[in-house]
């Protein structure tokens, strides 16, 4: 472990929130409500072509027909959509040669969300393209990125400086009529990464970006596209955490995820919205679409930890196109309190010798419902398909729930499919066990909660491995009495 | 070292120790008999300070300390160690990450700075030695899929690890082979010095061939009812424990 046992232990005294905090820049804000005009008027701001503007409008279109999905496991009350401000911008678009030029105050939230983009810039390797309430407002190690034809930056200037990516791939693995939050993302997204790697080439840093909401009433509409041309190699992460407000704040992210052949994307997500306060007010309504698109022997992982968030809807999925190709999904969730999740992946085995792993660990606790809902799916071509899904869960206390949905559709013979599942409660016998050995039970659940993870955890980049197992720890104290 | 005075202790009402008198003084073994259901692994965990007992009456006093308001785990700290009966199983926690985490927790508690990497290797590679455990089994998660055996060879381990002031061996020689059974009461008495004391809890005379200790006593009924040397093992082995309930209830 990479912190001392003081900094855990401060992290443990840390009660609240731990990112609730509220930057003041002024911000440049579209009235509330949703209708072309304001669709349009995104498309205006964000300077798109006439294509892209089209692209929204139709997706509007779709989105008004739809009718908002009720089959996940999570009750809440659905935002109103009209009173939901669709675009907020830093004023200050900045274009800055050095760090002090930036917003003292916006470096200031950067600090005490803990990066330090100086200290990114010389360490580690690892890229940030920051998103800061919807616009990119810094990117670093372009350059680097640049000499190996990696494109990395904002989707709005993907949109602008790479036309002819975007319009290919845009839309070609989560259609805008997908589903009823895609189609919305679609008409109103603000800002998102985009990534192409180019053919043959491995992309040498990880890339990641953080997600910040930070204007009271705003959604926060992401748009992410990653194309790894044939026989490239990259690995995305995403972290993301959000100031504690009272009104539930909605987030509906759209991740396109493209694997030509031979081609490899890792992608990573610690997740840590709001989730509401001890009472179950507030937090973050979190409704995602992600999915990846895998070409001839091409591999797509997900690995995912969920701890924030009011309400969870979201499962990354593999579309297994090409023969060979492989998907992988390692999750954990924590729900505590009051909140809800209800997470998990599809595999749709299209090609012949198709291989999927799904390995998802639950963690409920307080008053909390934890669905796994999975879905894997073979085609009839799709010969000597393989999937492996493990599915455990684990019980903290006697007022929370975890469900498990497994979907199997097998259209070919030849398939195999294994489906094993777990269910396991914190014992007070392994509590009394490490206070016997002089662990207290604030640290205990800590240990047992780490190892049960372990072969999720172990799937994370290192830096955002200690990152998690801290968020873990944060996200569940106070949960056993 | 330890006293414990007149205890009394229940579990959802009903009375198991019914009023427990022993004096442990540093560098003695003292051996705890007696059939099942007798009192004795309620007693290890009325020392360890497990919740779901109640103290009624009585108290246990660690180096003029009463222990009556300390958690299980400031006990620990204290230098109150169980083997238990049955450890638990903490999956994906390995062995050396769960003993390297307790070591730290206790000295946090007395102050002092984590235990250095180096150091705490040279230690493992030491006690994993003293027990003749093989290094895989460190890196295996805590007593998951160990034998029985294994899981008493651990609990020994982490004894050794932890260097206890009072160490309470509830059925160490449960499960363990013969081989296994003079490993680890090897272990221990390599662990025996004049600063410490422990406590043998068993059913059979068996494990005192090898833990020789110095007083043996005879729970029964939630009471001590017979105290004597190691020579009361052999009788207790020879005759059963019958005489003594006889004797108990006249």
């Amino acid at each position: 472990m990479a912190y001392t046992e003081e900094e855990l232990k401060k992290e443990l005294e840390t009660k609240e929130y731990e990112y609730g905090f509220y930057t003041d820049i002024e911000s440049d804000t579209l009235p509330k409500g949703l209708n072309e005009d304001i669709v349009i008027a995104i498309s205006k701001k964000k300077n798109e072509p006439e294509w892209m503007t089209e692209w929204r409008l139709e997706a509007f279109r779709a989105w008004q027909e739809m009718e908002e999905p009720e089959w996940a496991n999570v009750t809440y009350k659905k935002p109103n959509f009209q009173d939901i401000s669709y675009y907020s911008a830093p004023n200050k678009k900045p274009k800055y040669n050095s760090l002090d030029e930036v917003d003292p105050e916006l470096l200031d939230t950067f600090k005490k969300l803990g990066i330090s983009i100086d200290e990114q810039k010389k360490l580690a390797g690892v890229a940030v393209d920051i998103v800061m309430d919807s616009v990119s407002v810094a990117t670093t190690f372009k350059k680097t990125l640049a000499e190996k034809g990696i494109i990395f930056c904002s989707i709005s200037e993907a949109i602008q400086e790479h036309p002819e990516l975007v319009k290919k791939h845009l839309g070609t693995v989560v259609p805008k009529k997908d589903n009823f939050y895609a189609a919305l993302n679609s008409a109103v997204f603000s800002d998102g990464s985009f990534c192409y790697i180019p053919k043959g080439v491995r992309c040498p840093m990880e890339l990641s970006t953080y997600f910040r909401i930070n204007q009271a009433g705003t959604g926060q509409f992401e748009r992410t596209l990653v194309v790894a041309d044939e026989g490239s190699y990259v690995s995305y992460l995403e972290g993301c955490t959000a100031p504690s407000r009272d009104e539930n704040q909605l987030h509906a992210a759209v991740v396109e995820l493209i694997a030509m052949d031979d081609a490899e994307i890792k992608y990573s997500t610690v997740q840590n919205w709001f989730p509401g306060d001890k009472e179950g007010k507030g937090g973050v309504f979190n409704f995602v679409t992600k999915r990846g698109l895998c070409e001839k022997n091409a591999k797509i992982s997900w690995t995912q930890v969920e701890t924030g968030s009011a309400v969870t809807w979201k499962y990354p999925s593999c579309v297994l196109k090409g023969d060979n190709s492989i998907g992988e999904f390692y999750s954990i969730a924590v729900t505590n309190n009051f909140q809800q999740a209800d997470t998990g992946t599809k595999m749709i085995h299209l090609g012949k010798n198709t291989k999927s792993t799904i390995i998802s660990k639950g963690i409920s606790a307080g008053q909390s419902q934890n669905s796994y809902r999975g879905l894997v799916q073979v085609s009839s071509r799709a010969d000597n398909a393989r999937n492996f899904s493990q599915c455990d869960s684990l019980l903290m206390g006697n007022r929370c729930g975890a469900h498990t949905f497994p979907y199997i559709e097998v259209k070919n013979k030849s398939a195999q499919i294994e489906h094993e599942a777990t269910t396991s409660k914190i014992g007070e016998d392994q509590i009394f066990y490490c206070n016997q050995r002089g662990i207290d039970t604030e640290k205990a659940i800590a240990l047992i909660v780490n190892g049960f993870s372990k072969e999720v955890l172990n799937k994370l980049p290192m830096e955002f491995a200690v990152e998690a197992q801290k968020l873990l720890e944060i996200s569940l104290e106070g949960s056993v009495g | 070292m330890l006293e414990i005075k007149n205890l009394h202790a229940n579990i959802d009402d009903k009375e198991i120790l019914k009023g427990i008198d022993l004096k442990v003084n540093a560098g003695e073994v003292h051996a705890i008999m007696g059939p099942n259901g007798s009192g004795k692994s309620t007693l290890a965990s009325v020392i360890a300070g497990k919740e779901e007992f109640e103290v009624e009456e009585g108290s246990i006093i660690l180096e003029g300390e009463d222990l009556e308001e300390l958690s299980p785990e400031e006990r620990a700290h204290k230098g109150i160690f169980l083997s238990f009966q049955y450890p638990v199983e903490i999956p994906g926690v390995s062995v050396t990450n769960f003993v390297k985490t307790a070591i730290n927790e206790s000295r946090k508690a007395r102050g002092l700075e984590d235990m250095p990497a180096n150091e705490m290797l040279k230690m493992i590679r030491e006690k994993s030695e003293l027990l003749e455990m093989d290094r895989k089994f460190l890196s295996r998660s805590l007593n998951e899929g160990f034998s029985g055996g294994e899981k008493k060879r651990n609990e020994i381990f982490q004894m050794a690890m932890m260097e206890p002031k009072l160490a309470i061996l509830d059925e160490t020689d449960s499960g363990l082979d013969i081989d296994a059974l003079r490993i680890v009461a090897n272990g221990v008495n390599k662990l025996r010095n004049k600063d410490n004391a422990i406590v043998v809890i068993t059913h059979y005379q068996r494990l005192l061939e090898y833990i020789v200790p110095d007083y043996v006593h005879v729970l029964y009924n939630g009471k001590i009812v017979k105290s004597g040397t190691k020579e009361l093992a052999l009788e207790l082995e020879e005759k059963g424990y019958d005489w003594l309930k006889q004797e108990a209830t006249v």
